[in-house]
């Protein structure tokens, strides 16, 4: 009785040996790296421009950040991900450019005002910084209004003007 | 990146000729090319080439800002009117009232730039006020 005991136990050591070998030799998947990468990637905004592959547990970053900042966390971020071997970083450095600047609509009326004065066939309109200009002009005093225009910072210039 | 292709020419030529702080962006379809030109040829040259790629500026895909780069203070400007005389106002705004005229080519002393548009001057008769900057030209 005593020695089948000690077999069975021997056994079921082994068994679970064996076991727990056969999970540590199953590695992830790519696939499954390649989720929880796109999952990180897309929790943080600043890697937006941040694309990731992966080939073998071996994961290569590429795009662009704004700063090296950006790019280090990027490459921490992949490490941290289970079952990631080694990361390549191909990520080149682009400063961001701050969004366009739009004036505000009576910002751009008062500018109009302005800039359409000597201009009296000319009738400017805003509308959600959308500048739409009616009416009649010579061709030569065209670029000079187009000019006082531009420089009011709208969002847009629709030019319905008739060129006489 | 369309409309970057269609002004590719207009992009490249801010690139070369030296406009300053040049930022090119695109939003929405719209191409906003900001910066200061170093002379008023360059921001004329740009204008014209703006003009050659969308002929009278009909497709509404291009918000032009290249400013001359300002008018250091005691500078002189002379009047670029048609014809008249140029208003010189208390404040910078057609709303302000007028305290002053510059003749047509009259050369005056740029005091300051208030903003984009309006500039503080004085003439040689000694009248200070405000002028809209299309109107003068560096001299």
């Amino acid at each position: 009785m005593k020695k089948s005991n000690a077999k069975l136990l021997i056994m079921g050591a082994l068994l679970s040996i064996s076991m727990q070998l056969i999970s540590c030799k199953s590695k992830l998947k790519d696939t499954d790296i390649q989720s929880s990468l796109n999952e990180k990637v897309q929790a943080d905004s600043r890697l937006s421009h941040v694309t990731t592959s992966v080939n073998d547990g071996v994961v290569t970053l590429t795009g662009d950040c704004p700063d090296e900042a950006c790019r280090t966390s990027a490459e921490q971020a992949a490490k941290d991900v289970k079952g990631v071997k080694s990361v390549v970083n191909n990520i080149t450095i682009m400063p961001a450019t701050p969004p366009v600047e739009v004036n505000t609509d009576s910002g751009l009326e008062s500018g109009l005002r302005d800039a359409t004065k000597d201009y009296p066939g000319v009738t400017a309109t805003v509308n959600n910084g959308e500048v739409t200009l009616t009416g009649t002009i010579e061709r030569s005093k065209l670029p000079k209004l187009m000019q006082s225009i531009n420089a009011l910072n709208p969002k847009k210039v629709n030019n319905n003007l008739t060129i006489k | 990146m369309a409309v970057q292709e269609k002004y590719a020419e207009l992009i490249n030529a801010a690139k070369s000729s030296g406009v300053n702080n040049l930022q090119v962006r695109e939003e929405n379809n719209v191409l906003y090319i900001d910066g200061q030109a170093p002379s008023g040829q360059v921001k004329d040259n740009l204008w014209s080439i703006y003009n050659k790629l969308d002929p009278d500026f009909r497709s509404g895909d291009v918000v032009l800002d290249v400013n001359v780069a300002e008018a250091a203070a005691g500078s002189k400007a002379k009047v670029i009117t048609e014809s008249t005389n140029l208003n010189i106002r208390k404040g910078p705004g057609t709303d302000q009232p007028i305290v002053g005229k510059a003749a047509h080519n009259e050369v005056v002393t740029v005091q300051s730039q208030a903003n984009d548009q309006w500039s503080l001057i004085k003439t040689d008769k000694g009248v200070e006020g405000y002028v809209y900057n299309q109107y003068l030209q560096q001299v």
